[in-house]
């Protein structure tokens, strides 16, 4: 991808998110996902119903990089199974540490397809994906 | 000053984050790989010459602490692993044991995680409660706001000497008299000031005293605990075994050593300590008012620059030490810090351990420079450009 794209998907879902607004509301599950060695600090919530995440949203204090990541990944992950939403995850995750990934499923997600030349910012770009492994390990028990 | 003696200078790192650690000089470091190579043993152990050659080292630099603080008597020096360790054994070893329920300890919002944590746990655990002193409009806690804030039920103060945040200095010669008029115990965090300014534990009644030995150019995981005698005697070691003890039966009776070796069980840091000595006498040679000055010129300037730069926020403008927080505007602290050391400057973003603060500066995270003696008005400088340019942040750091 043209490293300017890149930049300008990133920056635009850092200054202007995807659902990312304060408050709780009825029927969201809560997950909390911070990086120990840094201060991103996010609460994601979840509706899911009948097996699919119906909607999603988040709030809190992160980095450029975490906070694009988790706009990105919620916008891709509403309307899925959890299945489908265990399967896009093990793919990102994937890409980011650098082992081989299904392209065409991540869709805008590659944007962090180099994060890996950065080593301090892969933990950013995985923020997201703690919060949705343990939806996922929670929904599947 | 000095940049000459530290090797690791010869690099182009400008190192702007002195409050989590610093530099060690040449003479530190040979002092520590000198114990590895030429006089490896442990120490209160053996007849044969290293051994002894450990003992006399260790030894001494007790004796170079108690003079370093004016403690009366180096007995009153236990070696640690470092401020936490000091403030937990203090916590845990001897308020424990003397605090009851409803008694009152008085600490700042501004204090780190290891001089709060302890007392919320002995607020959880034996119920004595955890208040926090007032501060002024700078966040400064004077010696009259804390006065204000002590109760007939305030049985000890536990204070930073100096924040590693806003860098409030705080007079505790003087906090030290009004604690001591109203038999209040006074404990104080010296992690952020030890390597800058002259502490007097006894103009200062202090009753126990911590700091880790990297902060003041000395190797990581070793510090001090300073605690008056008599109160050392009193109490509790929070680790018990070898090298602590006098005896012990299969009848089980058992008995300690006398303070400090009571608090030493096990092997300790020994390269540490040797080390810590070593980063002892280089700031004696250096002198702590020069370093003082050095601190407080280098700051002045920093601030001055900072202010110039148009989309900077300085958000402790009245810092004492030498130590500033800032935030690019519109830019996440840690993007801010990525961004800086593209070009090699090193500068902590966060909450700095002190997550009480954003109560305090209405502001969670920040970006953190903190300044010493080997830092120059070119880095500064060179600060200041990178920041000034900083139009194009999120081409470097995405």
């Amino acid at each position: 991808m043209d490293k300017n794209l890149r930049r300008e998907i990133i920056l635009d879902n850092f200054q202007n998110p995807f659902h990312k607004k304060d408050g709780t509301f009825d029927g969201y599950i809560k997950i909390n996902t911070n990086n120990e060695s840094c201060i991103d600090n996010l609460d994601i919530y979840f509706k899911v119903e009948g097996g699919y995440i119906i909607d999603a949203y988040f709030n809190g204090e992160a980095c450029a990089i975490s906070t694009s990541a988790t706009s990105i990944m919620l916008r891709r992950l509403i309307g899925k199974t959890i299945l489908e939403a265990e399967n896009l995850l093990k793919n990102y995750q994937n890409m980011i540490n650098e082992k081989p990934y299904d392209e065409n499923l991540l869709e805008d997600l590659i944007v962090y397809d180099e994060i890996y030349l950065q080593p301090n910012r892969k933990n950013c770009a995985l923020l997201p994906s703690k919060a949705i492994e343990r939806l996922v390990k929670d929904l599947k028990k | 000053m000095n940049r000459e003696d530290f090797e690791i200078l010869k690099s182009d790192i400008i190192f702007f984050d002195n409050n989590a650690t610093t530099f060690k000089p040449k003479e530190v470091v040979d002092a520590v790989v000198e114990y590895y190579t030429k006089y490896t043993s442990n120490a209160h152990r053996g007849d044969y010459k290293t051994s002894l050659k450990v003992d006399m080292r260790y030894e001494e630099v007790r004796e170079l602490v108690k003079d370093y603080i004016n403690a009366e008597s180096s007995k009153e020096i236990v070696f640690t692993s470092g401020a936490t360790d000091s403030l937990n054994m203090v916590a845990f070893g001897f308020f424990k044991n003397i605090l009851k329920k409803g008694d009152e300890v008085l600490i700042t919002k501004l204090e780190h995680a290891s001089n709060v944590l302890p007392w919320l746990e002995l607020e959880s655990e034996i119920g004595i409660k955890v208040k926090y002193a007032k501060l002024d409009e700078n966040l400064k806690l004077t010696p009259k706001s804390l006065e204000e804030s002590l109760t007939k039920n305030t049985k000890l103060v536990s204070l930073a000497h100096v924040t590693n945040t806003i860098g409030d200095v705080r007079d505790i010669e003087k906090i030290g008299e009004i604690l001591k008029k109203k038999n209040i115990y006074f404990v104080v965090d010296a992690a952020q000031s030890i390597g800058h300014r002259k502490i007097d534990v006894r103009r200062s009644n202090i009753d126990f005293l911590a700091f880790s030995g990297h902060k003041m150019l000395g190797p990581t995981g070793v510090g001090v605990l300073y605690g008056k005698y008599d109160l050392l005697v009193k109490m509790h070691p929070t680790r018990v075994g070898g090298g602590m003890n006098s005896y012990f039966e299969s009848d089980g009776s058992f008995m300690y050593h006398e303070p400090p070796s009571k608090f030493e069980a096990g092997t300790g840091n020994i390269a540490g300590v040797i080390g810590l000595g070593s980063a002892i006498k280089y700031i004696n040679k250096v002198g702590l008012k020069n370093i003082e000055k050095h601190d407080q010129e280098l700051k002045d300037y920093l601030l001055k620059r900072l202010l110039e730069v148009e989309n900077v926020t300085v958000l402790n403008k009245n810092a004492e030490s030498a130590n500033i927080l800032f935030n690019i505007d519109g830019v996440f602290p840690q993007d801010t810090a990525v961004y800086l050391d593209h070009y090699n400057i090193c500068v902590r973003a966060g909450n700095h351990c002190a997550k009480l603060l954003k109560d305090e500066l209405g502001i969670k995270n920040t970006c953190r420079i903190s300044l010493y003696l080997y830092n120059t008005k070119e880095e500064i400088d060179k600060l200041i450009e990178v920041l000034k340019n900083s139009k194009n942040i999120f081409e470097v750091v995405i």
